[in-house]
């Protein structure tokens, strides 16, 4: 044990002498949450839009007095004519343009009956989509509060509660999504990365010609590590909910438990890459592609998994960060209990188990 | 028993499509407490033998046995009882020269002070410099760290993969002291070497070039078999010199060894006033000949003449 004790000492040394290495470690978490909440949102807010007013009535300035209101939309050009348009657009200076038609005010109190024409930037189908959506909400509410008074004989009021997450804020589903990236990559790649650099550096050959048991050795490697990531795990739980107002619902315990249980599963994996490379370049580049794109991927945080073909849907099963990201968002969003997430945790368990029984039959206990 | 016995070792490396044989039916045996030199030049297969010898590696054919384990059956047993040094400096570049030492002795279940004894002398050196990182440390200071931590266990049996490579000429000559001085405690000592001149400071030493070994002797007996004259040479113009002895029919070979060339006659009747009548006829000016003894390069290149034809 003091044989273990001293290497895992040593490996401590290693990591806190690499200032740089130490620096990306636990920065890492912070910069991804920054950015994932701040920069990369897929939230539409501000989008700008023309307003295109033949009428220029009371009711046309109390819609779009309304719509500049709203925090979806900035109001940035007023047009006259049909022909400018286009040219806006073209210029990419607008997402959407709102045509109020003549007699706008008139034909509504009088007629009971008008309409709206959007003509919205549909190159990108989601941005549009959305925009669409948030312009008839606003329109539908101003028609609401002209016919409050009135009785109109049929009527259907769709009220729409959105669970778990009623600001539909991105953040709820990118944190869980950011803390399976970050453990998977600090554990699996620095891990591998740090196992791989012992046999570059030859120190493997010495430490293998010694009374310590090999497989001892890699464990010790990978204890740091371990304990880092759950620096990590803090720091971002931290940051969600000091920052990003993103609360943890369900019960803290549970949560770092599922998260320690993952820091393993993510270990086994970089265990398995060090033993199948002998360069700290390989480990990497493995690590990277084979840990990090599928964890984006497949995780279901930035694409959702139900909207993928059929075999994607099949292959994102292997991905360990899926079943970890349904975990955390199942306990922290949704605030549920161990209950709902018990057969995701043995699925972890199971890979888990799976992966140190490969790496530990894949150890070369001596060079070749 | 011998500290180290080995029979009939063969390995083969696969180098992209074609095999390479690293050795070659090695066979030899190191006595308890003698200090037993491999010189050859690189690529002879020595690094290949030291990691059979120390477990890392295993043999395609042949069996070795270290202190009585056998290197495959028995490895954990030899890595509890062996120190080994690779070539390559393999000690943790960010950790302190301390740091270092005491790590490895902790991961051999001892510590710094229990066997302070043995590494004193050597230790005493880089004591100054203990709180610098091991690789900021030169050439020659690094390679008695690594000596250090590779005795701060007490081996009985001690592997040292080419220790003086890349060292400078004082710290090589410290260096041997210490192997000499490590000796008298009774550790056996298995060193390698690509410099000649150092061969003739072991017990014994094997010759090795090609995965095979040309000859195990002590030094002095080595050099005692060189059997023909050897006459050194020297002249205006070394460069052309050295063309015209090679092609010269009568000279059986021809190697630059400092500022001479050493030549060795193919008939020993032939002697200093052949060979300068040969080179006047030539052209060559301020000719220098003397007969030397033989040394233990003279020895590996006659031999390496030898297996080679």
């Amino acid at each position: 044990m003091k044989q273990f004790f001293a290497f895992v000492k040593k490996e401590f040394y290693h990591i806190w002498r690499d200032k740089r290495t130490l620096f990306i470690l636990l920065g890492m978490p912070i910069t991804q949450i920054i950015i994932f909440g701040f920069a990369l949102t897929n939230e539409v807010k501000n989008s700008k839009m023309a307003i295109l007013d033949f009428s220029k009535d009371v009711s046309s300035h109390e819609l779009i007095q309304k719509i500049s209101s709203s925090k979806y939309f900035d109001v940035s050009n007023v047009l006259t004519r049909y022909d400018e348009v286009e040219p806006l657009f073209k210029k990419g200076k607008i997402k959407v343009v709102l045509v109020i038609p003549q007699q706008f005010s008139n034909e509504l109190l009088h007629a009971n009956q008008t309409k709206l024409q959007l003509i919205c930037d549909a190159s990108d189908p989601n941005v549009a989509n959305t925009i669409v959506n948030y312009a008839t909400a606003i329109i539908k509410d101003f028609q609401n509060t002209i016919v409050q008074d009135q009785k109109l004989p049929y009527r259907i009021e769709t009220e729409v509660r959105m669970m778990y997450n009623p600001e539909l804020k991105g953040a709820y589903s990118f944190v869980p999504g950011v803390m399976a990236l970050i453990l998977m990559l600090t554990c699996a790649m620095m891990t591998s990365i740090a196992i791989v650099k012992e046999k570059e550096m030859g120190t493997m050959e010495v430490i293998l010609v010694s009374p310590l048991k090999p497989f001892r050795v890699v464990l010790a490697k990978a204890v740091p590590y371990m304990l880092l990531s759950m620096v990590n795990v803090i720091t971002i739980l931290l940051l969600s909910v000091y920052v990003l107002d993103v609360p943890i619902s369900g019960n803290l315990s549970l949560l770092i438990s599922e998260s320690l249980l993952f820091t393993i599963t993510s270990l086994a994996l970089g265990l398995l890459i060090s033993s199948i490379t002998d360069s700290q370049q390989v480990a990497m580049l493995i690590s990277l592609m084979g840990l990090f794109l599928p964890t984006t991927v497949f995780s279901g945080y930035m694409f959702p998994i139900e909207n993928m073909p059929l075999p994607l849907q099949i292959m994102s099963n292997i991905v360990p960060a899926k079943w970890y990201y349904y975990i955390v968002k199942t306990i922290m969003i949704k605030g549920l209990g161990f209950t709902y997430v018990w057969k995701e945790t043995l699925i972890l368990i199971g890979m888990t188990v799976v992966l140190f029984a490969f790496s530990i039959k894949n150890f070369k206990t001596r060079l070749a | 028993m011998a500290a180290v016995i080995v029979e009939n070792i063969s390995k083969k490396y696969q180098v992209e499509k074609t095999k390479v044989t690293a050795l070659n039916g090695i066979s030899f045996e190191v006595a308890k407490g003698e200090l037993f030199g491999i010189v050859g030049p690189d690529g002879a297969g020595k690094t290949s033998l030291f990691r059979i010898l120390t477990t890392l590696l295993l043999a395609d054919a042949g069996a070795a046995r270290v202190e009585g384990y056998d290197v495959v059956k028995d490895y954990k047993e030899i890595r509890k009882t062996v120190g080994y040094m690779p070539g390559k400096f393999s000690l943790y570049q960010d950790l302190s020269v301390e740091e270092n030492l005491d790590f490895f002795a902790t991961i051999f279940n001892t510590s710094i002070s229990e066997n302070y004894d043995l590494i004193k002398d050597i230790y005493q050196q880089i004591e100054p410099f203990k709180k610098r990182r091991a690789g900021k440390l030169s050439g020659g200071m690094k390679q008695k760290l690594a000596l250090c931590c590779a005795l701060i266990h007490k081996p009985s049996v001690l592997f040292l993969d080419e220790p003086t490579t890349g060292v400078d000429a004082v710290s090589r000559k410290e260096f041997w002291e210490m192997l000499q001085r490590l000796k008298l405690q009774g550790i056996s000592i298995l060193v390698s070497t690509p410099y000649m001149d150092e061969a003739s400071l072991c017990d014994r030493v094997a010759l090795m070039e090609n995965g095979k070994i040309l000859a195990i002797d002590k030094p002095s007996i080595i050099n005692s078999k060189f059997s023909k004259p050897l006459w050194a040479v020297q002249s205006n113009n070394m460069f052309a010199l050295l063309k015209s002895l090679k092609n010269w029919e009568a000279v059986s070979s021809c190697y630059s060894f400092g500022e001479f060339y050493h030549v060795v006659m193919k008939s020993e009747e032939k002697g200093s006033r052949e060979i300068e009548e040969f080179l006047m006829k030539n052209q060559f000016q301020e000719i220098v000949i003397k007969q030397i003894d033989a040394n233990i390069e003279d020895s590996f290149m006659a031999l390496m003449h030898t297996s080679n034809e």
